[in-house]
């Protein structure tokens, strides 16, 4: 287990090298100018020319990628061109944000998928499985932006229930597991929770029936085991591909909520991620991704860890 | 309280009022469009929203705009400094007086030292303090100013490196923070650009407010400066809010998250309005061209199509379209501005008159005039380019002009815009779409108009070069009194205009919506606003 978690760490490094390459490629095959980050449209030949020496990018672009991954092997993201912020000090910030969101998000996802999905696979054909089946095809379907939109129109501007932007009433500086910040997290997390929700919903309703079929759960109903007993056998069987499914998810959470994070003004990696685009404001671009992309390898390592735990037949060599 | 009662209160809670609601006594909450708080290190980005409000409310720069009047252009009024004027015998040195007393909010004084130590910040490469983020953001905007020099303690000589009459307009986009406020950070910080990091999480300008709290990409927060040398402002609180997306931002403003918020969308209006919001909007410093090329096979070179597609655009079913956020543009000001003049070429809708210009080019029914048009489908400034280029392309099909678009993100059209229509990046464009600020006359006329500007030097990207335009910039340029050189002014926009140097098309008109608890705000002619006036109740 020891050496298959060293090469896995080992794997994660030319994957991080690759993303920095890729994003940076990306960054300057893209039209546009990442020093119009930091001079006006109007700027004159001259004024753009000096800053672009100060700032390093008159560089051949080999020697710009390999001085920023020298300084990334030395733990420095850089600073953004934009700002002048170490990068990684706004990017810490947004980790913890939209750690935050994705989690809170997931959680309630992932029991709402596991609830209506493990009903929906036990009673297959019900009307309680295709209530199931519908919310689950509705989740994977609306667009979560819109629903953002949706329910910031009704809970925020009609209602007035719930605020309709920000991380809190002195924004996300001063978090914490208060009614006056978690009332800026129901709207966002209600929204990214649906499209978890459904694809949970539909894997565990599969997996459950399919465990359902099986001769051993005949054999424990004829042993005259109680359903409740029956049931835990049920969620061990499905767990260890249930669990893949909801890594995956969680991963994608992290990194795929730019819309949801504009449309609330929640400030995590896709609200940060947004602004760096459009200013073409590379270093947050390449030390976003980056960390971004080193969670997913992570969270799918610790995945892979799980199921190898909960179910040992999944060897890893 | 656990987490899960606090969901479960979520789920069930009767209708509950927002806290921010009530607690606004005072404090003005503002939802900006931009996507973080802009710079607070004394020279703001964002464009001239940043200047807004991250520069004119915390710092104050040697000259500024009069903000008190909705009816009329700004003037341009003494901020810190008192008086200015060129020196009789080198007319590239001005001596400025500057005003007394003035302490900065660290409480350092403000002199001659601040200014030369500011000038020196953006222009001198040697100076400890020299910032190159700060570069882009100021040298560009004034371009003739190369140093400064300490003549008393309260008076400074500003040299520039050609006379230029310009430099007390371009003098308000240089402000001034506390050299003394700057030290001390740099004495703890290891570097330069350390110290200006930890400078505009707590900067120290002159200006009628101070920050107290900042939070990057989320807020910042400001308290009255009871101390200010022009009058304490009413307000005991301005709290910043970036908000980009549009709809975010009225939501918050309908749901009592703020109590302003710039550029509402125009959909938005009518249910603002009917919540009680109070719109507010004025013709800004701002229009929004197409800009023509004048060299290779643009159509455009030829005087006659510009002002046929001049006279063919309907701006009032434009406005209309725009639900009323947009003055009809007939140059690059207007009538009643100082440098309106008066052009022979009455810029007005006569399709009639196109089609005649039109067919003298050698363009009709037969030939129909086809260009292309680089535009983007959104940027800073660029109103609501995809509906207003679409409605132009519509309009002008109507005398038989067929107008194709390449369309590009905000960021490649001005990168493209630096390097000009005979350049590749144009890609056979004939004209350009970039929204443009007429605040100063470099930036609304010269740079256009000026040979010696052709791109990649400034943003002259349709090549134009005339030397009998050359030599009306000489002559405003060196004209040091205000009245000479409005008129060499008003007689260099009068000649752009009949020559149709641009397809003049819509003036923004800066709209904002706000609560009617918001009081006494003014919303001039101009890109910026003055805070001190308003209140809340």
């Amino acid at each position: 287990m020891l050496l298959y978690l060293l090469r896995r760490i080992v794997y994660a490094i030319p994957i991080a090298v690759a993303v920095g390459f890729v994003c940076f490629m990306l960054v300057q095959i893209a039209p546009g100018d990442p020093i119009n980050a930091i001079v006006p449209p109007d700027a004159p030949a001259d004024v753009v020319e000096q800053v672009r020496k100060d700032y390093g990018l008159d560089k051949p672009l080999p020697i710009q990628f390999g001085l920023w991954l020298w300084k990334v092997c030395h733990g420095d993201l850089g600073r953004s061109l934009a700002t002048g912020r170490p990068v990684w000090s706004d990017l810490s910030s947004a980790i913890g944000n939209t750690l935050t969101l994705a989690v809170c998000a997931s959680l309630l996802g992932f029991a709402l998928g596991c609830l209506l999905g493990g009903i929906a696979g036990t009673f297959r054909g019900s009307f309680a499985d295709r209530i199931a089946t519908t919310l689950a095809v509705a989740g994977v379907s609306v667009p979560h932006y819109w629903l953002g939109m949706v329910l910031v129109v009704i809970f925020s501007v009609q209602l007035n229930w719930l605020p309709a932007m920000g991380a809190g009433p002195g924004g996300s500086a001063d978090w914490s597991w208060d009614w006056e910040h978690i009332r800026h997290l129901i709207l966002p997390m209600v929204t990214l929770s649906v499209i978890p929700m459904g694809i949970v919903t539909r894997t565990v309703r599969g997996l459950v029936a399919e465990i359902m079929n099986q001769e051993f759960i005949t054999a424990l109903r004829a042993k005259g085991l109680s359903t409740w007993t029956i049931f835990l056998h049920v969620v061990k069987n499905a767990a260890p591909n249930a669990l893949a499914v909801m890594g995956l998810q969680l991963g994608y959470l992290m990194g795929g909520s730019i819309l949801v994070e504009t449309v609330f003004s929640w400030p995590g990696t896709g609200l940060l991620l947004n602004s760096a685009i459009f200013q073409r404001d590379l270093p947050v671009l390449q030390g976003t991704i980056l960390v971004l992309a080193m969670f997913f390898v992570t969270l799918n390592l610790i995945v892979d860890l799980v199921q190898t735990t909960l179910d040992p037949r999944i060897k890893r060599a | 309280m656990t987490l899960k009662r606090l969901l479960l209160a979520a789920a069930f809670a009767a209708p509950l009022t927002l806290p921010g609601v009530a607690s606004s006594q005072g404090t003005l909450r503002i939802g900006m469009t931009a996507a973080d708080i802009p710079l607070t290190h004394g020279q703001p980005d964002q464009g001239f929203e940043g200047n807004r409000f991250t520069g004119f409310p915390l710092f104050d720069p040697l000259t500024a705009w009069d903000l008190s009047r909705p009816d009329r252009p700004t003037p341009l009024v003494p901020s810190l400094a008192l008086s200015w004027e060129v020196d009789a015998a080198n007319k590239t040195r001005w001596i400025v007086k500057l005003r007394p007393g003035v302490k900065f909010h660290d409480g350092s004084d403000f002199n001659a030292d601040a200014v030369v130590w500011n000038v020196r910040k953006v222009l001198d490469r040697d100076a400890p303090q020299y910032d190159p983020r700060q570069v882009g953001l100021t040298a560009t905007r004034m371009p003739a100013l190369r140093r400064a020099e300490k003549v008393d303690d309260l008076t400074v000589a500003l040299f520039t490196a050609e006379p230029d009459s310009f430099l007390p307009i371009n003098l308000t986009n240089l402000f001034m923070v506390s050299p003394t406020h700057w030290q001390k950070l740099r004495d703890a910080a290891p570097t330069a650009e350390a110290a200006w990091n930890a400078f505009a999480a707590n900067p120290s300008g002159t200006g009628p407010f101070k920050m107290v709290r900042f939070v990057p990409r989320e807020r910042a927060e400001y308290v009255k400066n009871e101390a200010y040398w022009g009058g304490a402002p009413k307000l005991d609180r301005v709290i910043l809010l970036p908000i980009p997306e549009a709809n975010a931002r009225t939501a918050a403003l309908l749901s009592g998250q703020v109590d302003w918020i710039e550029a509402p969308s125009p959909d938005s209006v009518p249910q603002l309005k009917q919540r009680g919001m109070v719109i507010t909007q004025n013709v800004q410093p701002h229009f929004w061209p197409w800009q023509p090329c004048f060299v290779g096979d643009s159509p455009l070179k030829d005087v006659r199509v510009r002002r046929a597609i001049n006279l063919a655009i309907d701006r009032d079913g434009m406005k209309q379209l725009l639900g009323g956020f947009m003055e009809p543009a007939t140059g690059t000001v207007e009538q009643g501005h100082p440098w309106w003049g008066n052009p022979t070429f009455k810029i007005r809708t006569d399709k009639a008159e196109a089609r005649k210009l039109l067919a003298e080019a050698g363009y009709g029914p037969g030939k129909p005039l086809k260009f292309k048009v680089q535009i983007s489908a959104s940027g800073s400034g660029q109103m609501q380019p995809l509906q207003m280029n679409e409605y132009l392309q519509q309009d002008l099909k109507q005398v038989g002009v067929e107008v194709e678009f390449d369309v590009v993100d905000w960021n490649t059209l001005f990168t493209n815009w630096r390097q000009g229509c005979a350049s590749p990046a144009a890609r056979g464009a004939a004209a350009t779409n970039v929204s443009i600020s007429t605040m100063d006359p470099f930036f609304a006329l010269v740079r256009f108009y000026d040979s010696k500007m052709a791109a990649p030097v400034s943003n002259n990207w349709g090549m134009f070069s005339d030397p009998r335009f050359d030599a009306m910039i000489a002559e405003a340029r060196n004209s040091f009194e205000p009245a000479a050189r409005d008129a060499a002014l008003s007689k260099l926009h009068a000649a752009g205009v009949d020559e149709a140097l641009f397809i003049w098309v819509a003036h923004d008109v800066s709209p904002r919506a706000m609560s009617a608890k918001v009081k006494g705000f003014v919303q001039p002619q101009s890109w910026f606003v003055d805070l001190k006036t308003v209140s809340i109740q």
